[in-house]
């Protein structure tokens, strides 16, 4: 009885630990969030909801507005999806249904160690090869033949919201790759096996078994990626020129939300500093946003996969 | 009677491992084969291996011949996406495509290999493959209805609408009914019947009732070889291998 008394107490001993620390978890959260909040309202009571809506950072005169930091960040984020999702799940469909067993682990393996690379190596990698590459081989001439598109419009510095754009998808390619194969690896074999046995091609079986059961969790996989090309700061901040203006073209310089951040927070004071804390407040719940967003999809993709439809 | 596939000496490994041993059998038109034996004796390997449904499956290989009106299966001639338009398949859990509707569902092959049909072409077609599917009067109200949300034994009528409409030669079916009910088997052994008016039907079973009610002639399998092949009627009374005769006394299997 003694025994089974004493057991009994490690057992409730382990189940408070366990308890506290995953309460100090939770608390860490709120914490950040009561913080962020708290010095955000300065800015907020001076600005308001405009703050999203304006254009105009300016120090000197403490106006300030999110519009060009959340544009560079939503801009830079889609251009980098636009990139990554057609390559990564590409790339899935190759790995998973076509390449020789030989071949599968170490592509799979390499393409994860990309998401092994500290950002500020990103960074440093884009800045001497992928900017001058882009700026020689793609921006120039570019903006010589098609520059009436505003897209393309000059003139060319090199760092640029383009530059950004395809940092982050390279960034982002092993996320969405890996959950890509994972969703690619949920469809039944039973599935395949009905569009062989019709006379389909290896591909058209892909094509239908796809549409067929991986839309969902391949959008999910797309919004996960989304949740990392938004807070994505170091890389960023590095290449895309860091400069709060808006334009159309995407070879012109743009400033990301979290790379103001990063550069202006140490020598702020009063009301930038708590515009700045808004920034990140704001950027918070935009990650938080798309990022439960993608686990909802995911995991209601993962419930039919385990239903067998 | 003139014969759709002639197997002559076919033997087929998973790795090392062999499952099929120098299988002989001839498939006459219009006939209903079963092939019976208990599990693991290679009759599913061995009917996939008719529609060659095991050519991704990494490691396996496979020796001798399998003749379809005279040309080997595995020969240059045969493109194995066309292969399988000739010899449809049948699987053991309905596998109807899960976004998509009753009527899609028999129309997808239809469109596969960038065929055109006209849209009143797929409209007749799926029609006459449900009516043949004996499902016709069932869903003919609901055909924009997802096919996942039929009865169990609705869904396997469903995908064998969806695999006579691409119109084979040869249907093949492994253990069809082993997902159904007893009523909902009944109504696919009777269409069996019906279709082998048709079509060359070879059924996978482990169901000796089964096959004793529905095949013209039944061949038994064990551990990959082919022990015996006869006339149903033959082989349920008055088996020549006393193996045979064990297996359906239900001595083991």
């Amino acid at each position: 009885m003694a025994a089974r008394s004493g057991k009994i107490t490690k057992d409730f001993v382990f189940e408070k630990a366990s308890a506290f620390f995953a309460s100090v978890v939770l608390f860490l959260a709120v914490l950040l969030f009561a913080v962020l909040l708290r010095e955000s309202i300065p800015a907020l009571r001076k600005f308001g909801a405009s703050f999203l809506v304006t254009g105009t950072w300016d120090p000197v005169l403490e106006r300030f507005g999110a519009l060009p930091f959340l544009f560079g960040t939503l801009v830079s984020s889609f251009l980098a999806l636009l990139i990554a999702v057609p390559l990564s799940v590409g790339a899935a469909i190759f790995i998973n249904e076509f390449a020789p067993p030989w071949l599968k682990a170490p592509v799979s393996l390499l393409a994860e160690l990309l998401a092994a690379i500290p950002s500020v190596i990103y960074g440093l990698w884009g800045i001497f090869v992928l900017v001058p590459i882009l700026r020689d081989g793609l921006m120039k001439p570019l903006t010589k033949y098609l520059g009436w598109i505003p897209l393309f419009k000059g003139p060319v510095y090199g760092p640029s919201m383009l530059a950004a754009g395809v940092l982050l998808a390279i960034m982002i390619i092993p996320f969405i790759l890996s959950v890509s194969r994972e969703v690619l690896a949920t469809i039944p074999q039973r599935q395949k096996e009905a569009v062989l046995s019709l006379g389909g091609t290896r591909w058209e079986m892909i094509r239908i078994v796809i549409g067929q059961h991986c839309i969902p969790g391949i959008f999910g996989a797309t919004v996960l990626g989304l949740g990392r090309a938004l807070g994505e700061t170091m890389a960023v901040t590095m290449v895309i020129g860091n400069r709060p203006e808006i334009f159309a073209s995407l070879f012109q310089q743009g400033y990301s939300m979290a790379a103001v951040i990063a550069n202006e927070f140490a020598e702020a004071g009063g009301l930038q500093l708590s515009s700045l804390v808004l920034i990140g407040l704001l950027l918070m719940l935009l990650t938080l946003v798309v990022n439960f967003a993608a686990k909802g999809m995911l995991s209601k993709m993962v419930a039919r996969a385990s239903r067998g439809i | 009677m003139e014969n759709v596939f002639e197997i002559h000496d076919l033997s087929s490994w998973f790795g090392e491992n062999q499952v099929l041993k120098k299988i002989r059998m001839d498939i006459a038109r219009y006939s209903v084969t079963s092939v019976m034996g208990p599990s693991g004796c290679g009759k599913s390997t061995f009917i996939r291996c008719l529609n060659r449904m095991h050519d991704m499956t990494p490691g396996f290989r496979l020796s001798g011949q399998i003749l379809l009106d005279g040309v080997d299966i595995h020969s240059e001639q045969i493109d194995p996406v066309y292969l399988r338009r000739r010899v449809g398949m049948v699987f053991q859990q309905p596998n109807p495509f899960p976004r998509m509707s009753v009527f899609e569902n028999v129309a997808v092959g239809l469109k596969l290999n960038g065929k055109a049909h006209s849209r009143a072409d797929i409209a007749e077609r799926v029609e006459r493959s449900l009516v043949m599917a004996a499902l016709w009067n069932e869903v003919k109200d609901h055909l924009d209805q997802p096919g996942i949300s039929l009865s169990g034994g609705q869904q396997q009528r469903l995908c064998i609408a969806r695999a006579l409409a691409v119109e084979p030669e040869v249907l093949l079916m492994d253990e069809p009914c082993s997902a159904l009910d007893p009523a909902s088997t009944a109504k696919i052994e009777e269409l069996i019947e019906d279709l082998s008016e048709k079509y060359t039907i070879a059924v996978v079973t482990h169901n000796m009732q089964q096959a004793a009610r529905i095949s013209d002639q039944v061949a038994f399998f064990l551990m990959g070889e082919l022990i015996e092949m006869d006339k149903s009627g033959k082989i349920f009374t008055n088996p020549s291998d006393k193996r045979t005769e064990q297996y359906i006394t239900g001595r083991f299997g």
